[in-house]
């Protein structure tokens, strides 16, 4: 074996190489500061900067016109004895963990939508889209008009059959659910997007191999098709439970303030909202959504934690 | 639920609902704006002492309600052809937003020069020095205060201070339905009707899916009428203690409260969230509504109404009450030109800017004497009722921070409404939380 000298003259050449190619990667690295700069700037000043100040002024007494004073943490020893925050938590909590009922409706709608050779896919797809791209408030007020009590459609039809249907966004046993049904309806689109586009990933042939073994439809759809759906699955699920414990537009306007259902279905952001923006009491409106800011981070914490027992990446 | 009136207390827009997004996203701005804005103004700037601008003015007008646009475009195109070197752009935000962006806007030292401003919120924006005082500007127009409504001018005077020329009034009465009345056999209402006479009326009117009364939750319509008239206190005359908690106030109460659970005339709490009793009124669905002068406008619009609704004087209690809201235009502390501003706002409380009001229909002008043209803009209705009540109103309830109280009693009032709670028991509740809320408001000046 001959053994390959390294000569000066390589070693030159290589370490000049890799000058070049370190001056290159600087250059790079500055546009690539210079390119992301601005953004980097936004979030710094429009969200980063505003989320310690927030932080800061969940500790004062807040003035209707910006005055405050530090108070210490007596806005968080009010939190956690407020009956309205803890029954808004728990409405919160409730309502999303129905809102996470449109993750296996989206799968099931997607996985029907997903047949080889259906017919005028891209119909569907819009149709369930269609809420998506809608304004809130319209969707709100259309369905309000759905759930009413004396004259909605729904009534009108259960009482076809002699059933007397409740009012469903005023009688406090039925707001929230009601509400969370329209919160199901309007996120399947966007969810089942994202399915369809998870479940075109997944190679042909391990279909067409489990086939040859004989295994039918709903075989497939379990161990093919969710398995190598869970990251989209993991990433839809969180995405929906932030979402819904963000809840505020469907509340504010299906329910709305002097609604007999209000502290029934009243999420933690509207409480927030109504501390905040009505009552002029910001250092307390602040904590609330520290209090929230909490919550998501731990429910959040907790769903990639239990994602390594479900989720396979391959 | 109900509505309030859509000009001059709150009116829930749906039109204009901030969605949670926005809602979370203005929280940043707000914090930084207040962050930005440490000094109060000082209150004592003196129109006189400024030095005359010479080039062209604009100044900005806000306002929240879209259906006084046609007065106040007139309005407005007569200042101008009069004062061409000034002129006025006006900023529309909706009721809901409206709060919000004002408090946000005049933190940050940037609100609207002249602007609409409601009693509700009156006092917190004249005690934290965000609006100019007018009395000595008032003092050197020669401008008679007794032109305008007492209870209106009452409500925009602070310690010594006017803060505001009144721009409108509204009085509450009673809307009946002629043509139930008739088929019920009953005599229409008149002056002389107590409260005996109006559950009467609304028991025999009560009949298959027509309702006798419509008991709405809506505190100027309903209880801000019946409270007084049975000799209680919403809100004590130094403001400084509630009187939910009196008997006479729970009397007031009662009143709406028996309506829908004892004697079962009015339509439940439920339906009248799920379908506006306003509706419900002008569909012929009840027979009587406790209604503004501001809802004229909207009965008008229905044929149905337009021909077989018609409103008498409000009932009496113990004594003769009514509550009377009103809007005044105010001039920003800080605007860059208050000599302009202060010229626009005289316009906008002069006689002829209030006759343009009237002729419109939308509003009673606050300046005595030009309410025959409101009264004569919708023949069909004797809105004149409204115009005679204003002998005896009073002013709108209100403290320095009155949204802080106010929507926790409207909100908690539910559980008294829809029968979960005895009356009494829910008035008591709130007096103790509206009394907490007031303890922590600064003491008025004398």
């Amino acid at each position: 074996m001959v053994a390959v000298t390294e000569t000066p003259e390589r070693q030159q050449t290589r370490r000049s190489v890799r000058r070049r190619g370190s001056a290159r990667k600087r250059i790079e690295a500055r546009w690539a500061w210079i390119l992301i700069a601005p953004s980097l700037i936004g979030l710094g000043v429009f969200s980063i900067w505003p989320i310690f100040r927030t932080l800061y002024y969940s500790f004062t007494l807040w003035g209707p016109f910006g005055g405050h004073t530090w108070n210490g943490l007596s806005n968080y020893k009010t939190l956690f004895s407020d009956s309205e925050v803890l029954r808004s938590l728990r409405n919160t909590i409730v309502f999303a963990a129905l809102s996470l009922l449109s993750v296996p409706i989206g799968i099931v709608v997607s996985a029907l939508l997903n047949r080889q050779g259906l017919k005028g896919l891209s119909i569907y797809r819009t149709i369930y889209f269609i809420p998506v791209i809608t304004l809130p408030a319209a969707v709100a007020l259309m369905w309000r008009f759905v759930y009413n009590g004396d004259y909605g459609p729904i009534n009108q039809v259960l009482g076809a059959v002699g059933i007397n249907g409740p009012h469903w966004t005023s009688d406090p046993s039925t707001a929230l659910y009601s509400v969370a049904v329209v919160a199901i309806w309007s996120s399947i689109g966007y969810n089942m997007v994202l399915f369809l586009a998870g479940m075109q990933t997944i190679p042909r042939q391990f279909y067409e191999a489990a086939e040859i073994d004989g295994a039918g439809r709903i075989r497939q759809f379990f161990q093919i098709t969710l398995p190598l759906l869970s990251p989209t699955i993991f990433f839809v699920t969180v995405i929906s439970v932030i979402n819904a414990l963000q809840a505020f537009d469907l509340i504010y306007v299906m329910i709305g303030k002097n609604n007999p259902a209000l502290a029934d279905s009243e999420t933690i952001v509207y409480l927030f909202y109504e501390k905040g923006f009505i009552q002029s009491n910001g250092g307390y409106a602040a904590a609330i959504a520290f209090l929230l800011l909490g919550i998501i981070i731990v429910f959040t914490a907790g769903q990639f934690w239990l994602q390594r027992r479900w989720v396979h990446y391959d | 639920m109900t509505q309030h009136k859509p000009t001059t207390s709150d009116r829930q827009s749906e039109w204009a609902q901030p969605s949670r997004r926005k809602v979370l996203a203005s929280i940043p701005a707000a914090l930084l704006m207040g962050a930005a804005a440490c000094s109060k103004s000082s209150s004592s700037s003196s129109i006189a002492s400024e030095k005359k601008q010479s080039g062209p003015v604009t100044l900005t007008y806000g306002l929240w309600d879209d259906t006084q646009m046609p007065a106040m475009k007139k309005i407005i195109a007569e200042f101008e052809k009069a004062n061409p070197k000034i002129t006025i752009r006006t900023a529309v935000t909706p009721w809901d937003s409206y709060w919000t962006k004002l408090q946000t806007a005049a933190t940050g030292g940037s609100a609207p020069d002249v602007f609409w401003m409601t009693l509700a919120y009156a006092q917190l924006y004249e005690s934290n020095g965000v609006l100019m005082p007018l009395t000595k500007p008032v003092a050197s127009a020669k401008i008679d205060m007794s032109q305008y409504d007492p209870a209106i001018v009452k409500g925009y005077t602070w310690g010594n201070d006017i803060y505001a020329l009144p721009k409108d009034i509204d009085s509450i009465a009673l809307w009946y339905n002629k043509k139930l009345f008739a088929e019920a056999n009953l005599k229409a209402p008149d002056n002389s009707w107590g409260w005996s006479d109006v559950l009467a009326a609304a028991q025999r009117l009560t009949k298959g899916d027509v309702h006798g009364i419509a008991a709405t939750l809506s505190d100027q319509q309903t209880y801000y009428n019946t409270i007084p008239q049975a000799g209680g206190q919403v809100i004590s005359d130094d403001g400084r203690k509630s009187g939910y908690d009196s008997p006479a106030a729970i009397a007031g109460l009662e009143f709406w409260t028996d309506m829908i659970n004892k004697y079962h005339v009015s339509p439940s709490l439920q339906q009248m969230t799920d379908t506006d009793p306003q509706q419900m009124f002008g569909a012929g669905k009840i027979g009587m509504y406790y209604g503004g002068s501001w809802e004229s406008v909207a009965l008008k619009a229905i044929p149905y109404a337009l021909k077989n609704v018609d409103v008498v004087p409000i009932p009496q209690g113990k004594t003769r009450k009514t509550v009377s809201n009103g809007l005044g235009n105010v001039i920003f502390a800080k605007t860059k030109y208050p000599r302009e501003a202060w010229a626009f706002v005289q316009f906008l409380g002069s006689k002829r800017a209030a006759e343009i009001q009237a002729e419109s229909g939308a509003v009673i002008p606050a300046t005595k004497g030009t309410e025959s043209a409101w009264v004569k803009s919708t023949p069909q209705f004797n809105l004149q009722t409204f115009v005679d009540e204003l002998q005896y109103n009073y002013g709108f309830p209100v403290s320095i921070n009155t949204p802080a109280w106010r929507d926790y009693a409207t909100q908690h009032f539910t559980d008294a409404w829809t029968g979960k709670k005895p009356t009494a028991d829910v008035a008591r509740a709130i007096a103790k939380q509206m009394n907490s809320s007031l303890a922590k408001e600064p003491k008025r000046p004398s």
